[in-house]
């Protein structure tokens, strides 16, 4: 059964119902999504179109058993040997991947797993992307920071003994300029080792000022790269535009980030397809930048606030797990982010398989880290949670039963230079 | 052979074997000084300045000397910084360079690594470059100020042993450093069959990791270090590349 995603909230006016019921229900209202908005840098690239063709051509139904034995026995992972490992005839070979993932895991990254944790510091989003908990039409509480409190906000991580920290806002240029997610960059510079960008699509010159400001790595989910699919569910907004977004993780090394993830939202469109277009995005764009770090995450659908049914359809834990294998045996040597949208039990598993970084002490609501963290009541306004996590393990619960699991929890492997 | 020893930059070493800093593990560590014999003990240093309860600084021994390196770095620049942070992190005078613009393979840069070792051997380091197995570059390293060559015997991590067999022979052959085999080695007899070749010494890191018993495999490879090096000083016996040599000598007419 498909996702209901349309829920209409009683705080709207009559105009912006009206506006909201249109843009849902009538396809010509909406912008071209193809069609880059003033403003946003175009990029000499063949990276999108290498990804799409392979896509449009992938027909899962065609593989065999006989592929996936012939995948599984090669030294080197073909683009072809993947899309045999990703297809619904692999589903009886997942024991197999999983064993072959876990020695590449060990070859390339040993017995490590790279602990972290994201900070929203606003969630005010100018987007209608009808699953997000964001989304403009959304009653929540909005809020944004005040660098004094994202400052307090870091240091309650930092006491916790978090070396990395994902920085995060909803997708509003107005609300949350460039310049002031530059001065949480500077401010997680004195708290952090490592700092990390989880925001609307820049420009070049913009990801370079971002880096001077200290954050050396960019995640950008691209949701689904299927691009009618993504019409749908991205109705209004700067993020409509789907090309500038595929061609975010290029701008940010042009720009002089050191590291880049890339991901689909699975339960969205296609999950096979999305899961090969978002293999094959780092597949290329490490081709042409050999020097990036590149990773890959795994998100799929959570419930959100005012709409508890959205769930990620047909990819389930087991199907995750197929992804995540068949991602670790292509791109031995890319970082695999597990979030806590997953459960404590799927995260434990797939550490030891394929993953070398989880989040731990998470939430994705904003300004709520001192009281999460130290379980009392403080007095601040808090904005509400993008979606529900699964798994609220505290960093030093998560250490320890990583440390349980006999892998080596490793807090920062990283220089800023 | 009890005078046989390894000098790098003028230090003296009686362990030719040496512990890779790639698989992180504190009882990696200790296996491999306890085990292996390791006196030289790479740490990366970007992974040295942590709040992490259990630093790898705080649990050298004494006696171990500390090789920080530069991974991470993508050009010389970097490098060179790296390096000077692990000075003032109190790391000593050593530094391998490791110079990356691939994070597939993880292959060495040798142009940037040649720039970098002369920079910090001007500084007083006792630099043991990372590099590629050419001759070339292995000459500019000597001219730079290195203190040893390492050349990589295959892909980091991939153990698949002395795939540049012949390349490595011709830096053992024709450079007066310590040759010193980074990166590749999966087995005892592949360190064996480099130090047969005259090698200094040997670098391994993952296929200790990655071994089912650490300690054994640390071991074995002291073992097998040692064998390949007692075997490199006797000289080896000739090698006959085909049938049986020939007992009456095809010049044995031959009068005056």
């Amino acid at each position: 059964m498909d996702n209901q995603f349309f829920v209409d909230s009683a705080h709207l006016s009559p105009e912006a119902l009206e506006k909201k019921h249109r843009l849902e229900n009538d396809p010509s209202f909406r912008e071209n999504h193809m069609e880059y908005l003033p403003g946003m840098e175009k990029i000499e690239s063949d990276v999108c179109a290498r990804v799409m063709e392979q896509m449009a051509s992938y027909d899962y139904t065609v593989y065999t058993a006989k592929d996936v034995k012939a995948a599984l026995e090669h030294g080197v992972c073909s683009v072809e040997d993947f899309k045999a490992l990703l297809s619904p005839a692999a589903e009886p070979f997942l024991e197999q991947m999983a064993q072959r993932a876990r020695e590449e895991t060990g070859r390339h990254f040993g017995n490590t797993v790279y602990l972290f944790t994201p900070l929203y510091i606003a969630n005010y989003c100018e987007n209608y992307c009808v699953y997000c908990g964001f989304n403009c039409y959304n009653h929540i509480q909005r809020m944004k920071l005040t660098a004094e409190q994202i400052e307090r906000e870091m240091q309650v991580i930092a006491d916790s003994g978090m070396e990395e920290i994902l920085i995060l806002t909803g997708e509003s240029r107005s609300q949350s300029s460039v310049e002031y997610i530059g001065e949480a960059c500077r401010l997680a510079r004195k708290y952090f080792r490592m700092v990390g960008l989880e925001i609307y699509p820049v420009n070049t010159e913009e990801y370079r000022y971002l880096h001077e400001c200290g954050a050396d790595y960019v995640t950008v989910f691209q949701e689904t790269y299927d691009t009618d699919r993504y019409e749908q569910l991205h109705l209004a907004g700067h993020k409509r535009v789907w090309p500038y977004r595929f061609d975010a993780q290029e701008r940010a090394l042009m720009g002089g980030m050191r590291g880049v993830a890339c991901s689909a939202l699975l339960g969205l469109a296609d999950f096979r397809k999305d899961a090969l277009a978002s293999a094959l995005h780092v597949y290329y764009l490490q081709r042409k930048y050999p020097h990036a770090e590149m990773s890959l995450s795994c998100p799929r659908l959570r419930p959100i606030i005012n709409n508890e049914t959205i769930n990620p359809l047909d990819v389930h834990e087991r199907q995750l797990c197929q992804i995540l294998c068949a991602y670790r045996i292509f791109l031995p040597f890319v970082g695999i982010t597990v979030s806590s949208r997953e459960s404590a039990a799927f995260r434990n598993g797939i550490v030891r398989i394929a993953a070398t970084k989880v989040s731990a002490g998470v939430s994705t609501g904003i300004g709520d880290h001192e009281s999460k963290y130290s379980g009392k009541e403080t007095d601040g306004v808090q904005g509400d949670e993008q979606f529900e996590i699964a798994d609220n393990r505290s960093l030093d619960r998560m250490y320890r039963d990583i440390a349980g699991e006999g892998l080596q929890p490793v807090l920062n492997d990283y220089l800023y230079v | 052979m009890k005078n046989d020893k390894l000098i790098i930059g003028g230090h003296e070493f009686r362990s030719r074997f040496i512990l890779g800093s790639g698989k992180y593990s504190l009882n990696l560590i200790e296996a491999a000084i306890r085990d292996a014999g390791a006196e030289i003990i790479t740490l990366a240093v970007r992974r040295a300045n942590t709040r992490e309860q259990e630093s790898i600084l705080d649990y050298i021994p004494e006696g171990i000397t500390l090789l920080p390196n530069t991974s991470g770095a993508r050009n010389a620049e970097e490098a060179v910084r790296i390096a000077r942070l692990a000075r003032e992190l109190g790391c000593g005078d050593f530094v391998k360079i490791e110079i990356m613009r691939d994070s597939k393979y993880l292959l060495p840069d040798n142009q940037e690594t040649v720039k970098a070792t002369e920079i910090l051997a001007d500084e007083g380091f006792v630099v043991m470059p990372y590099m590629y197995p050419d001759l070339n570059t292995a000459r500019d390293l000597v001219n730079a100020g290195a203190a040893s060559v390492m050349p990589l015997a295959a892909p980091i991590g991939s153990n698949k042993g002395l795939a540049t067999r012949e390349f490595i022979q011709i830096l053992i052959d024709e450079i007066d450093l310590p040759i010193i085999v980074d990166a590749g080695i999966g087995r005892p007899s592949q360190a064996c069959e480099a130090m047969e070749m005259g090698a200094a010494a040997i670098m391994a890191n993952t296929a200790l990791a990655t071994a089912g018993d650490l300690s054994l495999m640390a071991s074995a490879f002291r073992q097998a270090i040692e064998a390949g090096r007692n075997a490199y000083l006797a000289g080896l016996g000739r090698v006959l590349t085909r049938g049986a040599a020939a007992s009456d000598p095809l010049t044995g007419f031959l009068r005056d």
